[in-house]
């Protein structure tokens, strides 16, 4: 920039060039190590752990667990329920992030606090929970303990509050104006909804979409007293790799899991990659 | 279906659609979490208190509560140390691998909790894990222990803390920091007199979250605990436990309690969150 | 206490910020750090605080050198646009922040803080929380704060830029006065030319990493330096070559020496009022007249003038014809 494209009364705001942050000090360094050692004992090192365990018995080992019957039944019944969780989510939890923001009754807070039960809930209590409203005692006379709906319900509670609470805080930021704007052009609201609101919750929708299909594909706790456990028909993943240990048989439990945090870590980047996108055309 | 219904926010003819969104949302919620919720709390009553006398004077129960108790609190107390520390360390400084170690925090959210126990045992398992033979011989056992039902604990809540603090700081800035250290302050009096003030909610709100998860975290301990009666079992192990030995009552006591803590904890979030907001 | 600043360098990534920066800042005087936004005068007083560490070069304050010493030993008060206030402590905790640090006895601490905030006008705030405060309170707080330590130096960052137009002038003759009263050495960093003119003692202008120029107002005004500064420091028309302020041209309607041009537009602001003359060869030049001038002149539009440059006006020269095509960009 030349000199003389310089206004001298433009307010000040950005004055602070690309300050990203301090460089490491000596305490500080120290405390990073400390961490990053801890994290690497906890986190990094038994993760590796499980999948140098796949891979010592080999591509051949791994595809034999990977396509044994039961496996890919239990994989299948999964993924499947996850993703069917995933989209009921996508669609409940921005309606219901929809309702507490755009509206006003008595009673708002409490459902605040339902939402967030499921996150807090103890997962066993939270199948306990289920069970008593949706197994042999249900006073509604519905029972599907056992059954693969008790499956999808399990997953549906514990996934709950994820897409609601990062929808949510972006609605709420969002400028009503832009809405008006849109109005005054002549959008209908559904026009309004489609091509103004919706495209700036994609990310967020994306986002939450991501951790409720991860945690839904992980759940074991919920399941124990609902789903029956039953080979080919309600046994998931988790249960399998559990009954893997329980059988001593290590390897077979990290194959399974490698395969679970492979289909997590696949979603999760999918929908990073979603999230991206619509925020570089927003 | 949502589409067109969520659309009605605009003036002319909001009312119909508003309510009717209000009772799906409402209904839902009822079905899936108030009404089953309720009915935990009215089994574990059905019987007066008789329930809650047998599980509170069973020594294997109290000893369960305890051990909950004690793991929780050792598990919030580390992850809130860590969680503190490595908010301040990405939020304030910079290191190569930043970013990398940001997304690894989040990691323990998409791991199935079997996988967290399975994983743990795969290190510090006393017969073969990789470490686990070395410390056993040296006196140390973490697997069937409560050294490994922390560790596991600790796992699945880890990125709580830092999920609310990171936040806080990004908001709160550095220049408070800035002005306590040209005022003669220096690192631990800057962080105690001013960071830490000022990022107290946060760490609050973390830490009633992670304790919320810890107190009821159930895979993960089930897998790395061995679930010995008396020894390593905890609450959650115990719902388990009465519920498939048809001790329904002993079940849905032992489950209201840990239901009446998560919701209590659920509140006091709730409760201060509003109160910070300026 | 004076500061010596020695051939300071700083870059942000592939920013260069300072680029060997040597300035000398005399002990109790009011000095000005003046220049466009992204200029490098924010950096350079971060780097006398200790906020930022210099690349290069060497920071001497006192005769001392600090160029290495952390923020919280070089025992200087630092005062943030934005304020910094604590936001936990009432007003009298944050006046008292830095003596807390330093031990002092909570009667020592009492007496001080009291007659600070007596200093500061802010006697019967000291309860308050600084939400609870105007922004032109919470910044006399900050001053308060940091004049609590008694500093070697006193640094201001934009210290009024975040306040309305009103209350900035208010602290601006206040900040003067203040200084008259306490004589510590002051260093505050400003992007707004008319501020730097009617509270500095001396000015330093900043503008893309480098020194541009260093005296007081009046040298600034009646000499600048080169064409950046006679730009930053007013507004500024171009006769011929020569750049020069539009209250320094004089226009007559006699047929003398001078430049011929032909009145465009006559507009009036307030006391003053402006011509727009364009001289024969095409080129447009602003000239600034006071309401009896020009009613003397007895001009409009469309007659004919001389266009002269009044003697001792201060002028530069307009260097390349590039940059002559920029600079008319920039001034239409």
């Amino acid at each position: 920039m030349t000199s003389t494209a310089v206004t001298p009364d433009r307010p000040a705001g950005d004055r602070r060039p690309v300050r990203a942050g301090l460089p490491l000090t000596r305490l500080s360094g120290l405390g990073l190590g400390v961490a990053m050692v801890w994290f690497s004992l906890l986190v990094l090192i038994p993760l590796a752990a499980v999948v140098v365990t796949a891979s010592e018995g080999g591509w051949d080992g791994f595809w034999q667990t990977a396509t044994n019957e039961q496996t890919a039944a239990t994989l299948r019944l999964t993924v499947g329920t996850a993703l069917l969780v995933t989209l009921v989510n996508i669609v409940m939890g921005t309606l219901i992030a929809w309702v507490l923001v755009r509206d006003n009754f008595v009673g708002k807070r409490a459902l605040e606090v339902l939402i967030d039960v499921p996150f807090a809930l103890p997962t066993i209590v939270a199948g306990l929970v289920l069970l008593s409203l949706y197994g042999p005692d249900s006073p509604l006379g519905v029972n599907v303990a056992n059954t693969r709906v008790a499956v999808f319900l399990a997953f549906l509670f514990v996934t709950l509050p994820f897409i609601v609470r990062t929808v949510q805080p972006v609605l709420a930021e969002l400028d009503p104006e832009v809405e008006e704007a849109a109005a005054s052009l002549g959008a209908s609201r559904f026009v309004t909804f489609r091509r103004i609101i919706l495209p700036s919750l994609t990310p967020a929708i994306a986002a939450g979409a991501a951790l409720s299909f991860a945690r839904a594909v992980g759940e074991y706790g919920s399941l124990v007293l609902l789903s029956g456990n039953l080979p080919m028909r309600t046994e998931v993943a988790s249960v399998r790799i559990l009954s893997s240990i329980e059988n001593d048989n290590p390897d077979s439990a990290a194959a399974v899991a490698v395969m679970l945090l492979a289909v997590s870590l696949t979603v999760i980047v999918v929908l990073d990659v979603i999230q991206r996108r619509v925020v570089r055309r927003g | 279906m949502a589409d067109s219904s969520i659309a009605t926010r605009s003036p002319v003819g909001r009312r119909p659609g508003r309510h009717l969104l209000r009772l799906v949302v409402v209904a839902y919620l009822f079905f899936l979490v108030a009404w089953p919720l309720y009915l935990v709390g009215s089994n574990a009553f059905t019987d007066g208190f008789t329930s809650f006398e047998d599980i509170l004077t069973d020594p294997d129960v109290t000893h369960a509560l305890r051990l909950t108790v004690v793991i929780a609190v050792a598990a919030v107390v580390i992850n809130t140390v860590f969680g503190v520390g490595i908010s301040i360390l990405l939020v304030r400084y910079d290191f190569p691998g930043k970013r990398v170690l940001n997304a690894l925090l989040d990691v323990p959210l998409s791991v199935s909790p079997i996988v967290v126990g399975l994983a743990l045992i795969l290190v510090y398992g006393g017969r073969d894990g990789w470490f686990g033979p070395t410390l056993e011989s040296a006196g140390i056992q973490i697997i069937f222990a409560v050294p490994g039902m922390v560790m596991a604990t600790v796992f699945v809540a880890l990125p709580l803390v830092i999920r609310e603090v990171v936040p806080v700081l990004q908001e709160v800035g550095d220049e408070q920091e800035q002005a306590a250290r040209s005022l003669g302050a220096n690192a631990w009096q800057t962080f105690r007199r001013i960071t830490l003030p000022s990022i107290k909610w946060g760490v609050i709100y973390g830490v009633v979250l992670s304790l919320a998860r810890s107190l009821g975290e159930f895979g993960a301990v089930k897998v790395v605990s061995g679930n010995v009666l008396g020894d390593t079992r905890t609450a959650t192990l115990v719902v388990e436990e009465k519920y498939l030995n048809f001790d329904k009552g002993g079940a849905y006591a032992t489950a209201f309690l840990l239901a009446l803590v998560a919701v209590a904890c659920i509140i006091v979030v709730s409760v201060l969150r509003p109160k910070e907001e300026r | 206490m004076s500061i010596e600043i020695s051939n300071v360098g700083k870059r942000f990534a592939d920013f260069v910020a300072l680029d060997d920066v040597s300035v000398s800042i005399p002990a109790g005087r009011l000095t000005a750090l003046l220049g466009p936004s992204g200029g490098g005068k924010s950096t350079l007083l971060r780097i006398i605080a200790g906020l930022e560490r210099a690349d290069t070069g060497r920071v001497e304050i006192d005769g001392v050198d600090a160029t290495t010493l952390p923020p919280q030993k070089r025992n200087v008060g630092f005062v943030f646009q934005h304020y910094a206030a604590f936001k936990h402590l009432s007003v009298r905790r944050n006046v008292a922040f830095g003596l807390e640090i330093r031990k002092r006895s909570k009667e020592e601490i009492r007496r001080r803080v009291d007659e600070l905030l007596a200093l500061v006008h802010l006697g019967q705030f000291g309860d308050r929380l600084p939400t609870q405060l105007s922004g032109g309170q919470r910044q006399r707080m900050a001053l308060a704060r940091a004049l609590a330590v008694e500093p070697a130096v006193l640094l201001l960052d934009e210290p009024f830029g975040a306040l309305d137009a009103k209350v900035r002038k208010e602290l601006r003759d206040w900040l003067r006065r203040l200084h008259d009263e306490v004589h510590v050495t002051t260093v505050f960093v400003t992007h707004d030319q008319e501020e730097a003119l009617e509270v500095a003692d001396e000015i330093v202008v900043i503008n893309e990493g480098r020194v541009e120029q260093i005296g007081s107002p009046d040298d600034l005004y009646d000499r600048p330096a080169n064409e950046f500064v006679m730009r930053f420091l007013g507004p500024v028309t171009q006769l011929g070559d020569q750049l020069v302020r539009p209250h320094d041209l004089q226009l007559s309607t006699d047929s003398g020496d001078g430049v011929p041009g032909r009145v465009a537009r006559v507009t009036r602001i307030g006391f003053e009022i402006r011509v727009e003359v364009t001289t024969a060869d095409g080129q447009p030049v602003t000239v600034t007249l006071t309401r009896n001038e020009f009613l003397a002149l007895g001009i409009g539009t469309g007659d004919d003038v001389r266009l002269r440059i009044a003697p001792n006006s201060p002028t530069t020269a307009v260097s390349t014809p590039a940059q002559r095509a920029d600079l008319a960009a920039a001034n239409s």
